[in-house]
């Protein structure tokens, strides 16, 4: 389980005792700076900037550049230093404007440029290139170099998103540095020797990282450029707004830039509890696809089975019309709502309203059967993600994090690597963490509960476990404590071919094991925490609140809410496919794409009477709906949205949606009049402060907290018993990623302190709390608290003929967002059938070669791929990627009435 | 003009065609003082070595006994030889290597004993085939022999030893830049502070590297005793030391002589030495200590070969290499040369040596070609300022390590010494020595 772990002695990061200061001087200034920290940070701090190219606080220091070199006194008098590396010292005396110190920025400067192109008109980068910026503020005004310059071919692709341009790069090794450090990648290196030392990718390999586009983001001169911002704009002509990526759950914090109402590029901003300045890919480069030709603009009605154009009031009309029918003829509850992840949190509320309060059918479900229950999700007691990082045992129970939630890979990498954070994996096949768990404990498809129950009450080690993960697992659960303080447990889906209740099983039996433990959900889809909040889930009301807790004060609220408990997105399809439900609304929902079972997705729409689809693109199960509805999406609307440890940030809003687009919560809105109820609001802020008024789990979050900026990494919900302080936001200081690239912006560098000026927020969150300002009314309900029952399907006894099926899920898949990006398009994988090599030389099948696959729902043929890791009995096929005659693979497949899925490997 | 009959304490067995081999070693005293040390106390032999004043032989010339007493005490240390002697004209190692590899590891032994270290490391520079190859099988002999591996001649300790090809790189033989070449890394020399492997060395382990010629010393002192070593040489430049003389000499070669008794004139003019300067020629200048090292001229011939009264006239013995050029030497020809090895070997990891070297290097031929301008001079000096702030000795650095600093040696010493001939260059628009090779 090695991991190539960084022994690197360049740059230990300054070791900072908490709280600790030391007093010394900056160009005769007194200065007080944290005991350990950085020269360069101290003087930065204090309102000294000290030119800079390698150094990026994200980074380890290498004081490669020697753009920082500066006077500090020491034993031997004032010797030229590199700020970036030396840290700070009680009675240091430092000078930055020396003689000495401008003589040696300017040759490093002079230098710098001696084989810099210079073909600034041309590059991505001008305008906003430190190279530039710094030579203009500190160079000598002419160059002296007469000779030829360094040559190189340019510029040279090394992945389908990143072009390097070796003539440009001054060799400050921050790509190289994110590579190895952080994303753990080492793909991009160094090579040569001395003025023709180029960084490059190695021999016949690719920069196939998934977080490639953050080297392009710190690269300090033109030398990365990423394919598709690429001579599409120039800085100064860009316009940005500070926002939250939804291409997972994750919550990155991302400035959006855009010119002339198109996305032209995201950059990661520094959100330390979260994204750290990093993006995905995915994050950053789909974000192209708002800009897609393929977006829906107008609303669309089947006739003669046709999608044509219709109007707004045309459509909404025969919605209204066709679910007041259905709903007449067969009741409320034969009518479903699902999807919601897709929206923000105002949005998801506006919908929960519509369908539990206007239309009356609790059959509503944000998960498309590849989350885990409700219940379960909202009340197991949660970890942050810096509390996960922190752990004194990290359990992951999830999907491969790098694919489904990439930058919380990072930070796990990080915690474990770095900060020697004990990893346990339990997995059905291994993954991205397995490289650095302390302990890789593999289970068969279905058996994670039965493994967890066995590790906590040190049973016997399975058949399927190697006996030194197993103790290496059992160890380091043992020395995070008895009772589990210290463990907090990543829970997710591991494969969609295993039922969910399986795994929330798993979940109870952890809890029940190390009662103090605590969960970070893994659960990837956009604001799937948030529409959860917000209600949109079978049996739960907005605040986290059951729907027979909050019943009395909905009712109040809300006028009514559903009888009963309604069905999940599985019931939903089954009632739709035996004719016990009517009619769906898919919000933002491809379940035909997204649903693990796709036999019974296809059913369930084929036997619905009526089917409304609200989204961005014609998804595949779009295409199938009676109407379609155009909703405006990521960056064409504000609003919140609710990360994977409930953390609620702000959308902002930088485009205009392309031709009719509505707000998913004015359509919302509009159906609920045209069904004869009202929904009561008017506008997004509108809705936060009722949602502030009455979800439980929100109180407390009012906008005037949201829009602090105490608030810009987010607030998490519910709010924590230490009050929030307010202060106004620094507007309208344009914020600038650039700067430092990746790095706190302006207006964060220019705060003033945080205290003071403000009235304190808190809430009790999960407890009653009236709510304040609005009169008496029935006390809030409770959140729901664990333990939940979990009802977990038996498990089949394995036939001898057969292998169990996992299937994970890939960061490029199928989906529509990747779909209709051109950059990540090409990057989506075929699927084919993973097995032990043993189990594929039974079928004298070999790597490539053609496999039948066959399950009691359908069978495929895919080729064949070697996979040492996985266990013998088991093949893996990832979810949402096609073969040749098989689109979406996996769903052909998976049978969601079964709690595992068993397959046959036949020859063809 | 004398030259003292000092014992060859280094290259005593050269006389032997097999010299390299156990058998010639054992029947010339070998492996006795490692036999002697193992009946010491580690601490008596730190001691011993430390009193002899047994300064280093790879070019800094740090004291071997005080560097020992820095090693940090830990669980896991480590020795590391430094073999990877790859600069112009310097060849004295490479001569230990091939020609006495058991002396070589004898000293090792001892030097680990007196460490209590269990591991070392002998990187050897990649192009030394034959060294790598002698070295190996006298490693391996020795462990035959009982000299290495477990339990060595019964005294109890044990230690292994890793022979270890360079690739290539001129910069690996700088201490850090060797240590992360050992890690399987690129040999970027490391950042200091920490400014001593002593305290975090190879894989962050507190490390003592030593060079070849400065172990290889240890038998003789051991068997001989400290005070036969002081007896030799003057002040702290005691013992013998193995110069590496190259150039317009006779007898080119590598030479062990008594440190600061003998004169870099009885070096170069000795009959038993370098033989003097052929065809009649006259001394122009001299490098006294490798490409590294400043150089001087006629006047200071007389300078004897101590590290301090070398270091006190501005230069250094460096790394024990002499370079004489007699009057037919175009001296920018020279510099240009010295500073293109510099360059073609610089890491490329800071800014200053890796554009500098580059850039200085394209001003020196484009004068030697005749295309230089006057102003380019006081560009050389600018140049070389900004990678050694004062131009002066011992240079200040702009750079992680001194390869950057020491490139301005050999620019700054011919323009200072020679400033004519460049204006002549400059002037004539040729050198007056005729069109340079330019391989």
């Amino acid at each position: 389980m090695a991991d190539p772990v960084i022994t690197s002695h360049h740059a230990i990061a300054p070791h900072t005792e908490e709280g600790a200061t030391v007093e010394m001087t900056i160009d005769g200034r007194a200065v007080v700076a944290g005991a350990g920290e950085f020269l360069i940070a101290a003087a930065e701090r204090a309102g000294v900037f000290i030119p800079r190219f390698c150094y990026h606080p994200r980074l380890r220091s290498v004081g490669m550049c020697r753009m920082c070199l500066v006077e500090v006194s020491g034993p031997r008098g004032a010797t030229l230093q590199p700020a970036c590396y030396v840290a700070v010292a009680e009675g240091m005396e430092v000078v930055t404007t020396s003689d000495k110190v401008k003589k040696a920025q300017d040759g490093v400067l002079e230098m710098l440029l001696v084989n810099h192109p210079l073909d600034c008109p041309v590059c991505d980068k001008g305008g906003e290139c430190p190279l530039q910026d710094q030579v203009l503020a500190y160079g000598p005004g002419e160059s002296r170099f007469l000779e030829e310059k360094r040559h190189w071919a340019k510029p040279t692709p090394i992945s389908e998103l990143v072009l390097l341009d070796r003539e440009r790069c001054i060799q400050c090794g921050r790509c190289v540095r994110f590579a190895n450090e952080v994303a753990g990648e080492a793909q991009i290196d160094f090579l040569g020797r001395g003025d023709m030392v180029e960084v490059n990718v190695f021999e016949g390999q690719a920069f196939s990282s998934y977080f490639s586009g953050n080297t392009v983001q710190i690269c300090p001169v033109g030398a990365l450029t990423a394919s598709p911002y690429r001579f599409t704009a120039r800085p100064w002509d860009l316009d940005q707004v500070e926002s939250t990526c939804t291409l997972c759950a994750f919550g990155c914090r991302a400035a959006v830039q855009s010119s002339a109402n198109r996305i032209t590029r995201l950059l990661g901003m520094d959100s330390d509890p979260v994204n750290q300045s990093w993006l995905c890919d995915k994050g950053r480069f789909a974000s192209e696809a708002v800009n897609a030709e393929n977006r829906l603009t107008e609303p669309l009605i089947r006739r003669n089975d046709i999608l044509e154009p219709a109007s707004w009031g045309e459509a909404l009309e025969l919605v209204a019309r066709r679910l007041g029918e259905l709903r007449t003829a067969k009741g409320a509850s034969a009518i479903a709502v699902m999807g919601g992840a897709r929206l923000s949190n105002e949005d998801a509320y506006a919908w929960a309203k519509l369908a539990k309060a206007v239309i009356g059918t609790d059959s509503v479900d944000a998960q498309m059967g590849d989350g885990l229950p409700a219940e379960v999700v909202v009340a197991l007691p949660r970890a942050t993600i810096d509390e996960a990082c922190k752990a004194r045992c990290l359990v992951v129970l999830a999907g491969d994090l790098r694919e489904e939630l990439p930058v919380l890979f990072l930070r796990v990498r990080s915690a474990a690597v770095d900060d020697a954070v004990p990893v346990v994996e339990l997995a059905p096949q291994s993954g991205s963490v397995t490289g650095f768990a302390t302990a890789s404990v593999a289970y068969g498809p279905g058996e994670a509960a039965e493994l967890v129950r066995a590790l906590a009450t040190g049973g016997a080690v399975p058949a399927t476990v190697e006996p030194a993960q197993w103790s290496a697992a059992a160890e380091a659960l043992h020395r995070a404590g008895t009772d589990g303080e210290g463990i907090v447990v990543i829970l997710g889906r591991p494969s969609v071919a295993e039922d969910g209740a399986l795994v929330a099983d798993a979940a109870a039996a952890m809890a029940a094991a190390w009662p103090a433990a605590r969960f970070l959900l893994a659960l990837r889809r956009g604001n799937v925490m948030g529409a959860i909040d917000m209600g949109l889930a079978p049996g739960l009301l907005p605040g986290r609140v059951s729907l027979d807790d909050g019943r009395s004060f909905f009712e109040e609220q809300w006028g009514s809410v559903p009888a009963g408990r309604g069905r999940d997105a599985a019931g939903i399809l089954e009632g739709l496919a035996d004719g016990t439900m009517a009619a769906v609304v898919m919000v933002g929902a491809d379940p035909l794409s997204d649903f693990p079972d796709g036999t019974l997705a296809g059913d369930g729409i084929a036997g619905a009477d009526f089917v409304v689809a609200v989204d961005g693109f014609l998804s595949r199960s779009a295409a199938r709906a009676d109407v379609v509805l155009p909703a405006s999406i990521v960056y064409e609307r504000s609003g919140t949205t609710t990360n994977i440890e409930g953390r609620v940030s702000r959308l902002s809003q930088k485009l205009v949606a392309p031709g009719q687009c509505w707000p998913d919560w004015m359509i919302a809105s509009e159906l609920a009049a045209r069904l004869g109820g009202d929904l009561g609001v008017e506008s997004m802020t509108e809705i936060w402060d009722e949602i502030e008024k009455v979800a439980t789990s929100h109180t407390g979050i009012t906008r005037a907290v949201l829009e602090s900026l105490s608030a810009r990494d987010g607030i998490i919900a519910p709010l924590a018993a230490s009050p929030v302080t307010l202060s106004r936001r620094l507007s309208p200081e344009p914020f600038d990623p650039m700067a430092t690239p990746g790095i706190e912006s302006v207006e964060a560098q220019g705060a003033p302190p945080r205290s003071g000026g403000a009235e304190p927020t808190s809430g009790e969150g999960a407890g009653h709390t009236a709510v304040s300002g609005h009169g008496h009314q029935a006390p809030r309900p409770r959140s729901l608290r664990w333990p939940q029952p979990v009802a977990a399907p038996p498990l089949p006894a394995p036939d001898s003929y057969s292998v169990r099926l996992v299937s994970g899920r890939r960061l490029y898949d199928d989906g529509v967002l990747v779909g209709a990006t051109d950059a990540l398009a090409a990057l989506v994988a075929p699927a084919t059938v993973r097995a032990h090599p043993h189990d594929l030389e039974k079928l004298g099948v070999g790597a490539g070669d053609p496999v039948r696959v066959r399950s009691a729902r359908g069978d495929i043929v895919l080729d064949a791929a070697i996979d040492e890791s996985l266990p013998r009995g088991v093949a893996s096929i990832d979810f949402n990627l096609s073969a040749d005659g098989a689109v979406g693979a996996a769903a052909l497949l998976i049978d969601s009435r079964e709690a595992v899925v068993d397959v046959r490997l036949e020859t063809p | 003009m004398t030259v003292t009959d000092a014992p060859k304490i280094v290259t005593s067995r050269l006389g032997y065609d097999d010299s390299h081999t156990l058998e010639r070693y054992l029947a010339t005293g070998g492996y006795e003082g490692l036999r002697k040390a193992l009946s010491m106390t580690p601490e008596d032999v730190a001691k011993e070595v430390d009193a002899v004043s047994l300064l280093g032989r790879g070019g800094a010339g740090f004291p071997a006994g005080r560097k020992w007493s820095m090693l940090r005490k830990a669980p896991t240390s480590y020795l590391v030889v430094n073999g990877d002697e790859s600069e112009p004209a310097t060849f004295k190692d490479h001569l230990l290597i091939e020609r006495d590899p058991h002396q070589l590891v004898e000293g090792v032994v001892i030097a680990c004993y007196a460490l209590q270290v269990t591991t070392a490391f002998i990187y050897i520079r990649g192009e030394f085939a034959l060294g790598l190859e002698r070295v190996t099988a006298a490693v391996n002999d020795a462990y035959g022999h009982g000299a290495i591996g477990r339990d060595i001649f019964g005294s109890g300790f044990s230690i292994d030893i890793v022979v270890h090809p360079g690739a290539g790189a001129y910069i690996c033989g700088e201490e850090t830049a060797l240590l992360e070449s050992l890690e399987g890394k690129r040999g970027f020399p490391r950042i200091k502070p920490p400014y001593f492997p002593a305290a975090i060395g190879l894989y962050g382990e507190p490390t003592v590297v030593n060079n070849v010629e400065t172990l290889s010393n240890l038998p003789w002192v051991l068997s001989n005793g400290s005070a036969a070593f002081t007896a030799l040489g003057e002040g702290r430049s005691t013992g013998t030391r193995l110069f590496a003389l190259a150039g317009h000499v006779k007898n080119p070669g590598v030479y062990e002589v008594e440190m600061v008794k003998t004169t870099f004139r009885d070096l170069i003019y000795a009959p038993v030495l370098g033989g003097g300067i052929p065809g009649g020629r006259e001394l122009k200048a001299f490098i006294p200590g490798g490409a590294s090292a400043p150089w001087f001229g006629p006047d200071q011939v007389e300078l004897p070969l101590g590290q301090d009264e070398v270091g006190a006239a501005g230069s250094m013995l460096g790394s024990g290499s002499v370079v004489v050029m007699d009057d037919s030497t175009c001296v920018v020809r020279a510099a240009w040369r010295i500073t293109r090895f510099f360059w073609r070997e610089s890491c490329g990891q800071c800014t200053p040596c890796r554009e500098g070297s580059g850039w200085l290097e394209k001003i020196l031929r484009r004068i030697e070609d005749g295309e230089g301008r006057e102003s380019d001079l006081e560009l050389l000096m600018d140049i070389s300022d900004n990678l050694a702030p004062g131009v002066s000795w011992p240079p200040q650095q702009t750079t992680i390590c001194v390869l950057g600093s020491s490139i301005p040696s050999s620019i700054a010493s011919a323009i200072r010494m020679f400033r004519d001939e460049f204006l002549l260059h400059i002037k004539d628009g040729s050198c007056p020595q005729g069109p340079a090779p330019h391989g």
